[in-house]
């Protein structure tokens, strides 16, 4: 028998949307940041190897870069460039512990290390970048 | 012309491991690899365990891994494959005995995705018309005969057997694309989740592998945009 009114159960369509959600942004975020990390680290690359040059890679070129005139341009980028590699590297070991791990225990306990890790580094790169004062030996240009 | 068959046989009631054993066998070039099987089972070895039902491509009872690849050995013709042929069962599911594999995990998989039309208004007193456009829109992945030789070429269902896998999407999206269809948003709501659309790496085993020719990786696209869209891209009623 088919229902005598139209939509009689109500059960259909009766949910919200269906975007959303915490794969879903995780997979959107790959996208996204895939593509950004290919601008910044091709830019960083040229910039770093053409532009300055291999052999004038120093400590004292970094702080003249980052307390110079473009500081806060280059502590931006630098930023980017460590939330962006960062967030997709570890995404991207996420997945791998969630196809192979298949223990419940393990699986936990690799992605709960995995977290430690990306805070700690996250905090450290950032924790740098935002606070670093050229030293008294070297003058800023 | 004679062809060498090198079958991987395993029987668990018996042996521990699965190994090969050789068969020569005299065919036509253009007779079919379940026409050389058969050979062997009829004529020098009836213990081969092997399954068909159809022998015409449509049924889906016969995919195995035919030289490396996944195939329907009733739609592979000898003379493609060369004097040595290998045949062994799917990869990644349960071997009852030689050829024949455990597809009932690989059923529960279809089961979960509503493989069926949903739709709770009154039926009209004829069809439920739909044009040709409406139509076309899901076609491709109505070719699907669940053979499994998608979801057993998958590297991503290898690596992790929850995985929903390809075939299961392909269902869905003939569903989720029908403008005939209301449970949409459930289905995709199935397809969000962890073992759902987002275990697909883009590997492209899939689409080589299927023996009807779908995109199934287009059609995992495209559940995966309605999902970030929220939309199937077809006007909603109401």
């Amino acid at each position: 028998m088919y229902p005598t009114t139209p939509r009689e159960s109500g059960t259909f369509g009766a949910r919200p949307r269906p975007a959303g959600g915490f794969e879903l942004w995780s997979w959107y975020f790959m996208r996204i940041s895939g593509a950004v990390l290919l601008l910044l680290a091709v830019f960083h690359l040229l910039w770093m190897h053409l532009v300055i040059g291999l052999d004038n890679i120093t400590f004292e070129t970094i702080v003249r870069r980052w307390t110079g005139p473009l500081g806060a341009f280059w502590r931006v980028y630098d930023l980017a460039l460590l939330v962006f590699a960062l967030t997709h590297g570890m995404n991207g070991a996420r997945w791998v512990i969630n196809d192979y791990v298949h223990r419940r225990g393990w699986n936990l306990g690799l992605k709960s290390a995995l977290g430690v890790l990306y805070a700690l580094l996250m905090l450290m790169g950032a924790y740098v970048i935002f606070t670093f004062q050229a030293p008294p030996t070297i003058v800023a240009p | 012309m004679e062809v060498r068959v090198r079958i991987q046989r395993y029987n668990p009631e018996v042996d521990e491991k699965p190994h090969w054993e050789e068969y020569t066998v005299e065919v036509e070039p253009t007779d079919r690899v379940i026409d050389a099987l058969h050979q062997i089972k009829w004529f020098q070895d009836g213990t081969l365990a092997v399954r068909r039902s159809c022998l015409h491509g449509i049924c889906g009872s016969d995919a195995m891994l035919i030289n490396g690849r996944n195939r329907l050995a009733c739609k592979t013709l000898v003379r493609d494959l060369g004097k040595v042929i290998t045949v062994a069962p799917l990869r990644g599911f349960r071997v009852i005995k030689d050829l024949v594999v455990d597809m009932e995990p690989f059923f529960r998989k279809y089961r979960s995705v509503m493989p069926y039309l949903v739709n709770d208004e009154r039926p009209p007193a004829r069809e439920r018309l739909q044009s040709p456009e409406e139509r076309a829109r899901f076609d491709d992945t109505t070719k699907c005969i669940l053979c499994a030789a998608c979801t057993t070429a998958c590297p991503s269902f290898w690596a992790d057997s929850r995985y929903v896998g390809p075939a299961a999407i392909v269902q869905a999206h003939r569903f989720i694309f029908d403008s005939r269809d209301q449970a949409w948003r459930e289905r995709l709501q199935i397809l969000n989740e962890n073992t759902g659309v987002w275990r697909c790496r883009n590997i492209f085993n899939c689409v080589e592998a299927c023996p009807r020719d779908i995109n199934v990786n287009k059609a995992i696209a495209e559940v995966r945009q309605a999902l970030i869209t929220g939309s199937r891209g077809i006007e909603e009623p109401e």
